[in-house]
């Protein structure tokens, strides 16, 4: 096995196809890239979620409790 | 007995806890798989003797072409299988398996269209190969776009798997399009029945781009899957222990 390719200039242009496979590789590896990416940042999405409805929630819990201690007076 | 493997496979939390541990060795087998065969097909295989160095596309516009097609299986029969034993996590994989499906075929088509300018002198023809592929593109759209349409989850899951039974006609059709019209695709490279027409300096950097892709693919189903599981049981209480931080093990009850 060898570098089919006499230099780095050569592999870039890979005499006039280099454009067309260096375009197809880099959509690819992008494409892939944001299909990785996509469930991780979902994920982020529904942790901030949750910790915002959590806070609702504790904020309603605590109204609740001062307007019972207030409320019998 | 013997089916309780069965039954706890249906259970959303015993997937979510089981494939936790796959997913980094998943993701470390697929990034060295791409890595090593695009540098493999894109500078040390040989030359093609009629195409150049354009065919070096190849490397990824089979693997991708490959899954788009298995992902289609995949999709349709774990809506089958939703259907049939009201799985819900069979579900989600098949609703996870959409948009993955979708962005291969993207991939595949967009490959083979600027593989085709230096190739056959034009970006698109309307060959039977390329029109079957763009229709299962059509239908991966469809059944992304039917899952929003409805706002019950049920409901949707139920349309969504009987648009990707039906839609699975298409599949053979894609598989026997290059024999049935021969038009300007190639015929198959790989062939599971006779020897393979490709020499094996060429198809070793091939199989370990398809190994790959499988384990991206792989990788990817469960990582679908699994946001899926904690978007759609996010009530339960081991949903939110386990979106709220690792405190899983620690505490019991509330």
């Amino acid at each position: 096995m060898q570098f089919q390719f006499a230099s780095f200039a050569d592999f870039l242009t890979m005499e006039g196809h280099g454009i067309y496979v260096w375009i197809s590789y880099g959509v690819t590896f992008a494409l892939l890239a944001a299909l990785a990416a996509f469930p991780l940042l979902r994920r982020r999405q529904l942790q901030r979620e949750l910790q915002r409805q959590q806070r609702i929630q504790q904020r309603r819990h605590q109204a609740e409790k001062e307007r019972k201690t207030v409320e019998p007076a | 007995m013997a089916w309780q493997w069965f039954h706890r496979l249906g259970s959303p939390r015993w997937f979510y806890q089981k494939t936790g541990a796959w997913l980094p060795w998943l993701a470390l087998a697929s990034v060295i798989l791409l890595t090593v065969g695009s540098v493999w097909g894109l500078g040390f295989a040989p030359q093609d003797a009629k195409q150049g160095n354009s065919y070096r596309i190849i490397y990824i516009h089979v693997p991708a072409s490959f899954l788009a097609l298995a992902g289609y299986y995949i999709m349709a029969i774990s809506g089958a299988i939703g259907l049939i034993w009201k799985m819900k996590l069979s579900f989600a994989v098949m609703r996870a398996a959409a948009p993955i499906g979708a962005v291969l075929t993207v991939i595949a088509l967009f490959t083979g269209a600027v593989w085709g300018k230096p190739t056959w002198g034009t970006y698109w023809v309307w060959d039977a190969r390329i029109t079957s592929m763009l229709i299962l593109l059509f239908l991966y759209i469809g059944v992304i776009a039917l899952a929003r349409a409805f706002s019950r989850e049920q409901v949707a899951d139920k349309a969504c798997a009987l648009l990707a039974l039906v839609g699975t006609v298409n599949i053979p059709i894609i598989y026997k399009s290059v024999d049935w019209w021969f038009t300007l695709h190639q015929p198959a490279t790989i062939k599971l029945t006779q020897s393979s027409s490709i020499d094996p300096s060429m198809f070793y950097p091939l199989l370990t781009m398809i190994i790959g892709f499988y384990c991206m693919y792989a990788w990817s189903l469960i990582a679908h899957t699994r946001t899926l599981v904690l978007q759609r049981e996010w009530r339960t209480q081991w949903v939110q222990q386990e979106l709220s931080g690792m405190e899983t093990q620690g505490k019991g009850g509330k």
